[in-house]
């Protein structure tokens, strides 16, 4: 497999995860099934295309870093992870079970590879603050990135704005921050539990570049990123638009599907469709 | 007679008192010194937390957080993540009262070698009064796995701890004191992480001190002698990991055990001791703190009489638990 990967094979490269995802989800029997689900293209496009890494050198001292700043979706990233080699596909159907590395929640110390330790909400964004500081201020290393994606029922959280704001004043450019748009949380929309409208407005008061994009084309994602690694002395947001269980049309939109995985018929369906998408989703598909 | 060296004029009425804040000030810029990995974090207490002198030596080396005590932690456990050894700086209060959950998540379960310095813990902070006098630190943070917890007895000794917490590789927790306390240890004096100290001996009961509240039982040790009590005193500075081997060959000893802190006695040293003697001699024990309620303003010293934390009333208190509870043999 040659990295970075074609817009064509990364499209491809996301329903493969997604079915991972389903797959595993079923084989957990819990966890969280929209949030992954609606992330495979970007976290796909990060791992395949956008960041500079080496599965196997997880801890390679040049590596651009991803923090997962919402731990529930750590489906994705275990899925995309396995694909890109750190670890056996197989693997993927240990999660959430006892003895395995792929705990409910990410942990850092469990599996090489993962950068952080989350599941609490709103403190992923100020880990990878704090490392992007110290890449612009005390390392000295200009050409690392520090990749982060945050959900947006997240962004409630009061960290998350202390963490917007330190950002901000230190001018940390090459902090990049994809928000997941999904526009559901646990409770229900977005809208209803806790309006966060104006988004793209708010971040541009903290001193941030703020891009919106179609966060299923993959184009879109590795342009947006590259425009944010493009821009210095700000760091930046990018609102990426969703579609929450992007991929299988009856988790698609229902928030109740945010904390919920498949049972093994739903599972079945849900492959079924994706493989029938296989090659058919392609980019800017989001009605 | 113990060893430990501590300083001749202990009892005097102008003995040597400064703030333990202040050495760990000091504590820091030499760890700045020795490792110029150390970078320091504050949430907009340089001044009072003593940070400022780090700040004036390794300027490029200090972070501004302003007033966001969770953002202080999260952003230091980044730092720490690209190899960095951060000291964060505020009031116990503050920090770890408002972040607990992050240095729960980001820092122990994470292991990032996390510095948290709580300045102003305990009821000796004084007229700010029950909001900024931290009780229930040394409980939070000692019920974290991989969190070492350390309340040095005095400025001397808060600014070897400060140093030994910069080169142990792990997240820990210094318990710091606002006001001026008596110095009683000397600059030979040892001080290791996980590490209890001798500072008198005797038969009759060990006094158990941590933190400041130390001093106060030399003090109480000094007025049992009038009433025929020869008290061990045993410092622990470091409440976790707890020198268990130093602590229980005094219980062996004198079979009756006191602790003192300017903490809640529940959940904290008092507590750890309590669980420490519940599963090796189960013997009476007195924990001395405060008792399920919170501070109020007033002078430190007032403060102090008031809940019972000088080394008379500790003395009245001791004296009267001897009465009543024999030796565990």
């Amino acid at each position: 497999m040659q990295v970075p990967l074609t817009l064509t094979q990364l499209d491809k490269k996301a329903n493969d995860v997604r079915q991972d995802i389903v797959r595993m989800l079923e084989a957990a029997g819990s966890g969280h099934s929209a949030g992954p689900l609606g992330l495979a293209d970007i976290v796909s496009a990060l791992y395949f295309n956008i960041m500079n890494i080496r599965p196997e050198e997880p801890e390679w001292n040049d590596r651009d870093m991803f923090f997962l700043s919402n731990g529930h979706c750590v489906p994705v990233q275990y899925a995309v992870m396995a694909e890109r080699g750190y670890f056996d596909v197989e693997e993927l159907m240990t999660l959430r079970k006892f003895g395995s590395r792929l705990q409910g929640h990410p942990e850092r110390t469990k599996l090489p590879g993962l950068e952080n330790t989350s599941g609490p909400l709103g403190s992923g964004l100020s880990q990878a603050a704090g490392y992007a500081y110290s890449l612009q201020y005390l390392d000295n290393s200009k050409h690392r990135f520090v990749y982060v994606v945050t959900g947006d029922g997240e962004l409630n959280e009061g960290n998350i704005w202390e963490a917007a704001m330190f950002a901000g004043k230190y001018r940390l450019g090459q902090l990049i921050v994809f928000i997941d748009r999904n526009n559901i949380q646990i409770d229900g929309s977005t809208d209803d539990v806790m309006p966060l409208e104006d988004l793209r407005g708010k971040w541009e008061s903290f001193g941030w570049h703020v891009q919106d994009i179609n966060g299923h084309n993959m184009e879109s994602i590795i342009d947006a990123a590259a425009m944010a690694r493009a821009i210095t002395g700000r760091p930046s947001a990018i609102i990426a638009h969703t579609i929450p269980g992007k991929g299988v049309d009856f988790m698609e939109y229902d928030f109740k599907w945010h904390g919920m995985p498949p049972n093994s018929e739903q599972a079945k369906e849900a492959l079924k469709k994706l493989r029938t998408l296989d090659g058919k989703i392609t980019s800017g598909d989001m009605e | 007679m113990s060893s430990y060296p501590l300083i001749a004029d202990l009892f005097v009425e102008d003995n040597k008192q400064e703030a333990t804040r202040v050495g760990f000030g000091r504590g820091l810029k030499a760890a700045g010194e020795a490792d110029e990995n150390v970078v320091a974090l504050s949430a907009d207490l340089t001044e009072s937390t003593q940070i400022s002198l780090f700040k004036d030596a390794f300027p490029e080396r200090f972070i501004e957080i302003g007033v966001a005590e969770q953002n202080l932690v999260t952003v230091a456990s980044g730092l720490a993540r690209a190899g960095k050894i951060p000291f964060t700086s505020s009031y116990a209060a503050f920090s770890p009262g408002r972040n607990w959950e992050q240095i729960r998540t980001t820092i122990c379960l994470n292991e990032m070698p996390v510095k948290i310095i709580g300045s102003h813990a305990g009821i000796s902070v004084g007229p700010d009064g029950a909001t900024h006098q931290m009780l229930e630190d040394i409980a939070l943070m000692r019920v974290l796995p991989h969190m070492v917890v350390i309340a040095p007895g005095d400025s001397i000794e808060a600014e070897k701890a400060t140093r030994a917490i910069a080169t142990n590789g792990q997240p820990s927790y210094l318990r710091l004191a606002r006001d001026k306390t008596p110095i009683f240890s000397t600059n030979e004096s040892p001080f290791e992480i996980g590490k209890a100290y001798v500072l008198r001996e005797g038969n009759d009961i060990t006094l158990l001190g941590t933190g400041t509240m130390t001093y106060q039982l030399l003090v109480a040790a000094k007025e049992l002698e009038n009433h025929g009590i020869h008290a061990e005193v045993v410092h622990v500075p470091t409440i976790k990991p707890l020198d268990e081997t130093t602590i229980l060959e005094s219980l062996r000893k004198t079979g009756r055990a006191v602790t003192a802190e300017e903490a809640q006695a529940a959940g904290g040293f008092g507590g750890a001791i309590a669980e420490l003697v519940t599963h090796n001699i189960p013997m009476p024990l007195l924990r001395i703190g405060i008792y399920d309620r919170y501070g109020e303003s007033g002078t430190p010293a007032e403060l102090l009489d008031h809940f019972g934390l000088t080394g008379e009333k500790m003395a009245d208190k001791i004296k009267h638990f001897c009465d009543h509870f024999p030796q565990y043999r």
